[in-house]
């Protein structure tokens, strides 16, 4: 828990507004505007094929949309305003954006031929925004918080798929972020090990950071959410308090969905 | 028709016999304990005895001749063994090889991120390249270099279709051995380009997204995420086409390159001592390819770091051995490393 102060950057604010995206004809963006303030926590539910991973994916720009437009503590990401246009940025720009901002995949994504203290500690290194040294102190920081010290030398493939989850946050955290977004972090563990990820993820949202989770864990969003987000079909169907959104849903399709996770 | 065929048959057929009486599960019975005693005969094989009796005779044969054949003349071969100009062939053919595979592959490595591109162009390019290089028989290929000058006598640098700053004679230029080097480094970075291709394949999409994701840019991406992990399914093939490649230089013998086998050629055309020659330089190719095989099997190792094959400890070098040849290996107990020879023919041991 030392390190929660130095490792978090100030929180980010989060703007989505008239979010499109099409893949062929298939629609799935369809209109979605969604404010995240500073700190907050949001959680995004809903059915499959919904776009809830398409609208976190466009957050940091591994999807780029078809209209509308995402902005990150006002700078607006992976375009630049060009008068009545906007242009697309370069490679190096978006990297930057990027670098500001987590995310925890649902398949872990580790790289499996490093070991959990070179997954956590490479980025910062290459990207040259920590010396060596520096990046596998905070790397040992990380893996403390989030209860994995006795694994720094392990490979990817002798951990636990849990383990494997809460590294990759701590890949992420190494980032400084003032923004962490999750991609179902969950969904592909065994029950049991579903407990030790929410509990690291409840951790960081006590610590400041803004962070957006796509989930299916209910009871998770009831207790940690500020902001209970529910998509369907590419449109944003209802959002709110936990109270409001999960307790007393006024949209039908929020209901439906709600009887059937619980 | 049917019917009276079936009623014959049914009072023809015997009484069911008598339902078994003792419906006890089978642990509590008391032929139980005669169970629990007996010993396990395994299944006999002859057939595994008859065929490697039969490959053993034939070993021995093979061993008795290469032994009591006076023309294969090893003392000549001996004698020819270290020759200097057999020697200069062998560090011909080596650094021939060396450098026909480096070049090659980083060609290769180039052709298949063109493949790999979004860019039309240097998709249609680089499959255009493998798509002619892979249908000419390199040894057609080393003929059209060598004869290059024919089709152009002179090559010139300049603007394309304009002025020209500077010009060869290609007669000079295109000796045996840069018509050698050219074409088969060509023939590399076609096979070459494939190999990586399919190893870069090989990774998931999620790593480039996962490094993408932290902010690194994509050549870092290539380098230091996609390549080491696409290396354990490269190495294998590349290994393959190494091998392959140090033998297949000795085709430049048809253009007059004095590589190991073209040294052993002129010597025999004046001594006649043509199979002595020739087992030289077989010996030399045999020695270099097993040196390669085992340098291989180090580097693979290497490659193997986090894999659930190679583990971090991984298999050693002699155990590997010993599973793949097991007459030698004298313990019948290392199936788990050496894998199915190791078990199967354990018996023999």
């Amino acid at each position: 828990m030392t390190g929660t102060t130095t490792l978090t950057a100030t929180a980010a604010a989060v703007e989505v507004h008239g979010a499109h995206k099409w893949y062929g004809a298939n629609r799935v963006l369809d209109g979605v505007d969604l404010t995240v303030q500073p700190g907050q926590v949001a959680v995004i539910l809903g059915p499959s094929g919904s776009g809830k991973s398409t609208l976190l994916r466009a957050i940091n720009h591994l999807e780029q949309l078809d209209v509308g437009h995402v902005s990150v503590n006002g700078e607006l990401i992976g375009v630049r305003r060009h008068g009545e246009r906007l242009k697309e940025l370069g490679e190096r720009a978006i990297l930057a954006q990027r670098a500001g901002i987590g995310f925890v995949f649902q398949g872990f994504n580790l790289f499996p031929h490093l070991t959990a203290l070179e997954n956590i500690a490479a980025a910062p290194v290459a990207t040259g925004r920590a010396t060596r040294e520096e990046a596998r102190a905070t790397a040992r920081d990380l893996l403390e918080r989030v209860g994995l010290a006795d694994k720094a030398d392990a490979y990817p493939r002798q951990l636990s798929g849990g383990q494997q989850q809460r590294v990759a946050i701590a890949r992420a955290l190494a980032q400084k972020p003032g923004l962490i977004l999750f991609d179902e972090p969950t969904s592909a563990l065994d029950p049991e090990l579903v407990g030790e990820v929410l509990a690291v993820i409840k951790d960081l949202a006590g610590s400041g950071t803004t962070l957006i989770v796509v989930t299916h864990e209910i009871g998770f969003a009831r207790e940690v959410a500020d902001l209970v987000v529910f998509l369907d079909g590419g449109r944003i169907l209802e959002q709110g308090s936990p109270a409001e959104v999960l307790d007393n849903p006024q949209h039908p399709r929020t209901r439906e969905f709600l009887s059937r996770v619980l | 028709m049917s019917s009276p065929d079936t009623s014959a048959r049914t009072a023809v057929a015997p009484e069911p016999p008598p339902p078994v009486t003792d419906d006890r599960p089978l642990h509590q019975r008391p032929e139980d304990g005669q169970l629990l005693a007996a010993k396990l005969v395994p299944l006999r094989r002859p057939g595994q005895w008859i065929s490697a009796l039969a490959l053993l005779v034939l070993l021995a044969m093979f061993v008795h001749t290469l032994l009591t054949n006076k023309r294969f003349q090893w003392d000549v071969v001996g004698s020819y063994f270290l020759n200097g100009s057999i020697v200069n062939g062998l560090v011909l053919t080596l650094w021939l090889t060396a450098a026909v595979m480096a070049t090659g592959y980083l060609l290769g490595i180039g052709v298949a991120v063109m493949r790999l591109s979004g860019n039309p162009v240097l998709r249609s390019v680089s499959f255009g390249f493998v798509w002619l290089v892979r249908s000419v028989p390199p040894l057609v290929q080393l003929l059209f270099w060598y004869e290059l000058a024919s089709l152009y006598p002179q090559l010139s640098l300049g603007i394309p279709f304009g002025h020209e700053f500077a010009m060869v004679r290609t007669a000079h230029l295109f000796s045996g051995i840069l018509a050698a080097f050219v074409g088969l480094t060509l023939d590399v970075a076609a096979f070459a380009s494939e190999i990586v291709r399919g190893g870069i394949l090989s990774v998931e999409h999620g790593q480039t997204e996962a490094a993408e994701a932290l902010g690194l840019g994509r050549a870092r991406i290539f380098r230091r995420i996609v390549l080491p992990q696409a290396m354990p399914a490269i190495i294998p093939a590349t290994g393959n086409l190494l091998i392959g490649m140090l033998k297949a230089t000795s085709i430049v013998s048809v253009i007059a390159v004095q590589d190991l086998l073209y040294s052993s050629q002129l010597i025999y055309n004046q001594n006649y001592l043509i199979i002595p020659l020739l087992l030289v330089a077989t010996l030399w190719y045999i020695i270099l390819t097993t040196l390669l095989s085992i340098g291989q099997f180090f580097v693979e190792r290497h490659y193997a770091r986090g894999s659930r094959r190679g583990g971090s400890g991984g298999t050693g070098f002699w155990q590997l051995f010993r599973g793949n040849i097991p007459l030698f290996g004298a313990s019948g107990a290392n199936g788990a490393a050496g894998g199915r020879s190791g078990r199967e023919l354990a018996g023999l041991s």
